[in-house]
């Protein structure tokens, strides 16, 4: 079935090869003069637009540990037709964060130090380890998806045998440092601005990935089931958006009861540039789409779920965006505004993604293998490992 | 060297002759210009409030923020007092530029290869028994090393003794945990670009509380997800048993009509 109303990105490879020369032409530019000459960053503004991305392009790609979570720890096995996908967007996720944060740094060239110099004091230190660790994880996950289209079957065994205690792994290293990068800004109560700074902020982090998260795969299924099988059944996508709604209303909950605990609340009765950043984050991201999650029709309708987790999507990157930045323009001399080749860089790594997870869905079996009903027949599979990852026995109910 | 060092600052002393800022330059190494704010190369510097001259520098905090943040440990806090940075372990993540709570590192932004700088308060002098260049360099004594200590009972016995002249506060006592440079001035130090509120718990405490329940959360939630897992595992293999068994009980029927 093909749906017109969603909007269709046309011409996107041209876009996406511009973008990406303009980005390597621009990280190309940043190597060599330094980020002085090349950044809007400063000793009143050090960090800027590059680690507001991290922050999204981690919370964004939250969905491979939820996902993750559900159906292979909570047995939710409905939803195996998204592990993948979600693994997927979360593997190329973590690799470009990490590629980002190695441009960020003053000596990239010392971006393995971390390593075998600890500090275990450090925020800092907790999510290199965590980021290091976890993108092993979602390798070691995804690493049989390759191989099974290579035909190499006993890394797979292998991999089998440990995916128990590797999930369980990565899903407690997602927990720590998605909720560690709103850690970062405990540090800085005298810079951030009240309506962020919150000794609730690793919680708050930590909620709102969740809810990020499963709309990133919600909007990726709507997105990539245009003009094909539908491989996620509405019902369950339904499902899905309730749970974001659920989380939605926690998040708000925690939000508002932080701000009057704490005597913020103040803070929001007069119109200032902080109160409508504040404003325009709860309402996009979490107040207009946790209504419209509650109305059965938009849950049930492609574009109502389009709309509503597009906005989750877009309250989210606000939200982290204001933490960020706009939250910290409070105390410092000098403003900040990214330059050109901070946006390029940043285009261009995203454009890098989207075109990793096209060509990969084109070339390996993330949506077919799975999709929904016809199982592979067993006599096709006897001898041979599972080859659906981390479905171990469960699952396969009706071949078993 | 056990003895804890720091330096009293006496701002009603100071005449604003800029040897300090002259000696540090020497002793660093630094082209000699005058300047009026913290800089690359200006580790300490004079700037004029009405009729008062501040002297700014790196605190050298007593729990500093920036050795806690910095995930390598490129800053370190020395025994005799100093905050001392290693270039050669830093990644450049200048989580201690945002961190600071004195706003004192400062970036080398036009490097490829770029470090901090900020006051070492002469570490390698005070290994050598010497006090630092400007404490040695002001002709006022407002710039006056010592004894942690001692520092301490002398600030509070120059605002007892003239209890009109000062008000009764010593900056850098305990705020964010006490550091090794104490202000004493005759007017109240938030109208003198000092921020009072940071409060007298150090900031890395902050940080600790949330930090520190990440074992917890590793052991707890591991055993809990290991937890849920084998629950919801069963759960889903007595539901394949039994609709292995009405399967069978299905077949058994058609066999038997």
């Amino acid at each position: 079935m093909r749906i017109r109303l969603l909007p269709r990105i046309t011409g996107w490879h041209p876009i996406a090869i511009t973008l990406i020369l303009a980005g390597t032409i621009a990280a190309i530019a940043r190597f060599t003069y330094g980020l002085g000459a090349t950044t809007n960053l400063s000793d009143e503004f050090p960090w800027g637009l590059w680690i507001g991305f991290d922050f999204l392009g981690i919370g964004l790609a939250a969905s491979g540990f939820t996902i993750v979570a559900a159906v292979n720890l909570f047995h939710a096995k409905e939803y195996e037709p998204i592990v993948r996908p979600a693994i997927l967007t979360a593997f190329i996720g973590y690799l470009l964060v990490v590629l980002v944060l190695i441009i960020d740094l003053g000596r990239p060239d010392h971006f393995w130090h971390p390593l075998v110099m600890w500090n275990p004091h450090s925020v800092m230190c907790e999510i290199s380890w965590c980021l290091m660790l976890y993108t092993t994880v979602l390798s070691l996950e995804f690493a049989p998806i390759i191989l099974e289209k290579l035909n190499i079957f006993s890394p797979i065994k292998w991999i089998h045998a440990i995916s128990l205690p590797l999930m369980i792994f990565g899903v407690l290293l997602s927990t720590l440092h998605q909720s560690s990068f709103g850690s970062l800004y405990l540090i800085v109560p005298n810079r951030l601005h009240a309506l962020w700074y919150t000794p609730m902020l690793p919680v708050l982090f930590f909620i709102s990935c969740i809810a990020s998260g499963v709309s990133m795969v919600i909007l990726e299924s709507l997105i990539l089931s245009r003009g094909r099988r539908d491989f996620l059944p509405t019902p369950l996508r339904a499902n899905l958006a309730k749970i974001i709604a659920v989380t939605l209303a926690v998040y708000f909950v925690v939000r508002v009861q932080d701000l009057l605990t704490r005597g913020a609340l103040h803070e929001l009765t007069t119109l200032t540039y902080y109160s409508i950043a504040f404003y325009a984050e709860l309402l996009i991201g979490f107040v207009i789409p946790f209504a419209l999650l509650l109305i059965e029709r938009i849950r049930t309708s492609r574009r109502g779920l389009y709309t509503a987790t597009l906005l989750v999507v877009v309250g989210f990157a606000f939200n982290r965006m204001n933490t960020a930045i706009t939250g910290l323009e409070q105390y410092p001399t000098q403003t900040y505004f990214p330059s050109l080749i901070e946006v390029f860089i940043m285009l261009g790594i995203t454009a890098v993604g989207f075109s990793a997870f096209s060509f990969i869905v084109k070339h390996l079996p993330i949506f077919e293998a799975v999709a929904a009903s016809p199982r592979i027949p067993t006599e096709a599979v006897a001898g041979q490992p599972e080859p659906i990852f981390l479905s171990r026995e469960g699952g396969d109910l009706e071949s078993s | 060297m056990s003895q804890k060092k720091a330096m009293l600052i006496d701002l009603t002393l100071c005449v604003g002759c800029n040897a300090c800022q002259g000696a540090c330059k020497e002793e660093n190494r630094l082209p000699p210009n005058e300047e009026k704010y913290l800089s690359l190369t200006a580790y300490t510097a004079l700037s004029k409030y009405n009729d008062l001259y501040i002297r700014r520098m790196c605190q050298h905090c007593e729990v500093p923020t920036c050795v806690s943040v910095c995930p390598v440990g490129a800053l370190s806090k020395l025994e005799a007092g100093p905050v001392a940075y290693d270039g050669e372990k830093c990644i450049g993540c200048r989580y201690c530029l945002q961190a600071c709570p004195f706003h004192v590192p400062k970036y080398e932004w036009s490097s490829t290869k770029p470090r901090i700088q900020k006051c070492k308060f002469c570490a390698s002098r005070l290994a050598k028994g010497l006090q630092p260049a400007c404490a040695e360099a002001c002709p006022t004594g407002a710039t006056m090393f010592g004894d942690r200590d001692e520092l301490l009972v002398e600030a509070a016995r120059r605002i007892n003794a003239e209890p009109a002249k000062f008000v009764p506060r010593i900056y850098g006592k305990d705020d964010v945990g006490g550091t090794s440079m104490f202000y004493i001035s005759p007017v109240p130090f938030e109208q003198l670009g000092f921020d009072s509120r940071l409060g007298k718990t150090p900031m890395p405490m902050l940080t600790m509380s949330a930090l520190s329940k990440v074992p917890n959360v590793l052991s707890v939630g591991g055993v809990m997800l290991g937890g849920i897992w084998w629950i919801t595992n069963r759960r889903s293999e007595v539901q394949a048993h039994e609709a292995a068994l009405k399967k069978g009980e299905a077949y058994q029927r058609e066999d038997n009509p």
